[in-house]
């Protein structure tokens, strides 16, 4: 059993709170107790059926509003596979926990309305989501009830979406008509759509190919941490942690160490269970070399024909994520790039992005909370970087404030 | 040739994860410590510490809150826990806080040590100067820890703000403090109770006896079983009765449930598990009944 993450964008109002509610309830992830207060609430609330939405709202602040503040993590399994959800609240002013929610997805569900049609706010999860390269896609066209499951509402909704997403280069992209509500599609096929010939939500889920979406192919590996016992029986052990960002790393493998450019060969990845003969993402290993190295916490490890960037100039994406502060050029702060910790200098904030309309306005000074630009950085030591396109975990980076040590901005180099 | 293919279990995904973060604490604090209850999570997370620095020492020492209301069969495995590690145990006592004055005694039937921890596990951060905690809470428990962080910033009162918290991207951790706040680290967080269980049989990791099905003194209230002890006042309409029980979570033997149960192995729990129809913590925990919002509350004055 292997584990599927997904995020999921929507507001209240498209019915995602009811679709993770379905999700949960219809794999018997929820229990007796949570249920339980679920229907005294919506018989308090004089609701007519179970409100499953009840069933996601974490914080006193989010029942008493009726919102989603936050990115709040579920859990449930199937006997194919284990899922992570993360709910990201769909509201303008929640893209910086989108884009949290969808760092790390292996899929993101986009809910659209069936009444409503692709909005704004459907373009701009799209848009976040092909930023933040989550691999897999898959819109999920909700409320098909109260459009009397109308195939033709289904396609000419799928049609508008195929139109805006084909300027995204978005990648996989699956539509699925339901009703989170009914329950139609979401666990197994719906009779109430007998044209739809595709799967249900959950058994698309189940089988997503998703093994292929690592990068397997650049040998990358942040040195996390040195192990030296000091330890009799270990008296000269010296093993280099770290948990494989890209490639399969094998003994005897011939490695380079950066900075220094020096060429080695792997003599052993060492685990608490004993050697192993290969490791690959996302296994956290310990590295021991055939040549005494100066290596320490921030390194990298790559293949002398295949290597990383090695640069103090970066261009990248930022979301800003900070309410207190803005970013502008000249501005210093702390970036945090696989186990590499520098500072940073915004030289210049080149253009912000519309995330609704994709417009680019380079007349822009600063980025403001949930706002998105293109920025050029420039860091106090080498960082070793890939393209984000390629390798998501030596493509991203956050910034982090030195005033107030908050993490104010997410980037991901072009 | 067949192409490999590079599926990874969930239980070595989580272990993964829970390395790293682990490693990337050791690498980033001054001060970590563990804390160490005796209970499932806990000894789950000891071993994940075992793995991430193995064959070097674990480099933090433990940490137990010990209310003094406690099961005696988890307080000798805890001991003999640490003695097979050569770790240091740092206990905090709550009987120390009541006599030092810091925190006043409940007094009644329902009178509980638990809501005390907080200031006794506050001051012994403080005392010690820890900046990081390893605390053992997974977010399938409860509503409010779903919405928590990995790295969990605390301010100098120990408290938790849910609406102000650092967004946690990727795999990188903001581990920046200044001096008297701390973080507490959920290297758990993304593991439900069945992967724990998962874990426990894979891996073949010791647990206190009272895991498993025993034949214990206990009585009813709230519909929950509580056992026969010194600290619980029982009422004349509280009788007592013999049950074969057992533990799903292990805490404060005042507000600590027990289940009935059959199952005398990691593979019969697993299979109750896998049927039961309530959580653990709405099964055993009264400090969670108290209202909807009751966790939350707590651990925004610091609670684990």
């Amino acid at each position: 059993m292997d584990i599927l993450r997904f995020a999921t964008a929507g507001s209240v109002d498209d019915g995602k709170s009811t679709l993770i509610g379905r999700l949960l309830f219809d794999s018997k992830a929820i229990f007796e107790d949570q249920l339980e207060a679920v229907e005294r609430t919506s018989r308090d609330r004089g609701t007519e059926y179970t409100d499953l939405s009840l069933l996601t709202d974490g914080l006193r602040a989010e029942r008493e509003q009726g919102i989603t503040i936050d990115v709040a993590y579920r859990y449930f399994a199937t006997p194919k596979r284990k899922f992570i959800i993360a709910d990201t609240p769909g509201h303008i002013q929640y893209t910086r926990n989108m884009v949290t929610g969808a760092s790390t997805a292996d899929l993101a569900i986009i809910l659209i309305d069936a009444r409503k049609g692709v909005l704004e706010q459907s373009r701009r999860h799209a848009f976040l989501t092909t930023l933040l390269r989550v691999p897999h896609l898959v819109l999920a066209v909700n409320k098909m009830d109260l459009v009397d499951y109308s195939e033709e509402r289904f396609e000419e909704i799928r049609e508008e979406f195929t139109s805006f997403a084909s300027k995204l280069n978005a990648s996989d992209l699956t539509f699925i008509p339901i009703s989170a509500l009914h329950g139609d599609n979401v666990v197994s096929r719906s009779e109430n759509m007998p044209w739809y010939q595709g799967t249900s939500l959950l058994h698309h889920l189940e089988n997503v190919h998703i093994a292929s979406d690592r990068n397997l192919v650049d040998v990358r590996f942040p040195v996390q941490y040195v192990i030296r016992p000091h330890k009799t029986e270990f008296h000269d052990y010296r093993g280099y942690a770290g948990q494989v960002a890209g490639g399969v790393l094998k003994p005897g493998d011939e490695v380079m160490h950066l900075p220094s450019g020096m060429a080695t060969r792997i003599a052993a990845i060492d685990t608490f269970d004993g050697p192993v003969d290969e490791a690959f993402p996302p296994m956290a290993v310990t590295l021991r070399f055939e040549d005494d190295i100066d290596i320490s916490r921030g390194d990298m490890i790559c293949r002398p024909n295949n290597q990383p960037l090695a640069t103090q100039e970066i261009d990248a994406m930022i979301c800003w994520m900070a309410d207190s502060v803005k970013l502008r050029p000249r501005a210093k702060l702390t970036i945090k790039h696989t186990t590499r910790t520098a500072r940073a200098l915004v030289k210049d904030l080149h253009y912000r992005l519309d995330v609704n309309t994709l417009h680019r306005d380079e007349t822009a000074a600063e980025l403001s909370l949930n706002e998105i630009g293109r920025v050029s950085l420039r860091i106090t030591q080498p960082l070793f970087v890939d393209d984000y396109a390629r390798n998501r975990l030596t493509g991203g980076f956050i910034l982090i404030d030195e005033a107030s040590n908050g993490t104010v901005g997410a980037g991901m180099i072009l | 040739m067949l192409q490999r293919d590079y599926t990874t279990s969930q239980l070595d995904v989580l272990e993964a994860e829970a390395i790293h973060i682990m490693r990337e604490v050791a690498a980033e604090f001054e001060r970590p410590c563990l804390l160490f209850s005796g209970g499932k999570d806990s000894i789950v997370m000891l071993r994940i510490a075992e793995k991430a620095f193995w064959p070097a020492p674990i480099p933090f020492p433990l940490m137990h809150v010990d209310t003094g209301h406690n099961f005696s069969e988890v307080i000798d495995f805890r001991d003999r826990r640490v003695a097979e590690l050569g770790a240091r145990l740092v206990v905090a006592s709550v009987q120390d806080s009541i006599d030092a004055g810091r925190v006043v005694e409940e007094t009644g039937r329902r009178a509980s040590r638990n809501r005390l921890q907080t200031t006794t596990l506050l001051d012994a951060i403080e005392e010690h100067e820890f900046d990081a905690v390893f605390g053992g809470a997974r977010r399938d428990e409860e509503k409010a820890r779903a919405k928590e962080r990995v790295f969990s910033f605390r301010d100098d009162f120990g408290q938790w703000d849910p609406k102000n918290q650092r967004p946690e991207l990727w795999n990188l951790y903001n581990a920046k403090i200044r001096k008297g706040e701390h973080i507490r680290v959920f290297p758990l967080s993304n593991w439900t109770e069945l992967d724990i269980w998962d874990y426990i049989r894979r891996e073949g990791i010791e647990i206190p006896t009272i895991y498993f099905a025993h034949t214990r003194k206990v009585f009813e209230r709230d519909g929950m079983l509580l056992p026969e002890s010194d600290v619980l006042e029982r009422g004349d309409d509280e009788p007592l009765f013999e049950a074969m029980v057992r533990y799903r979570t292990v805490g404060d033997i005042t507000c600590t449930g027990a289940v009935h149960s059959t199952a005398a192995t990691v593979s019969e729990i697993i299979e109750e598990i896998a049927v039961t129809r309530i959580t653990e913590r709405g099964a055993t925990r009264a400090d969670d009944r108290a209202s909807e919002a009751a966790m939350e509350d707590r651990k925004k004055e610091g609670y684990f």
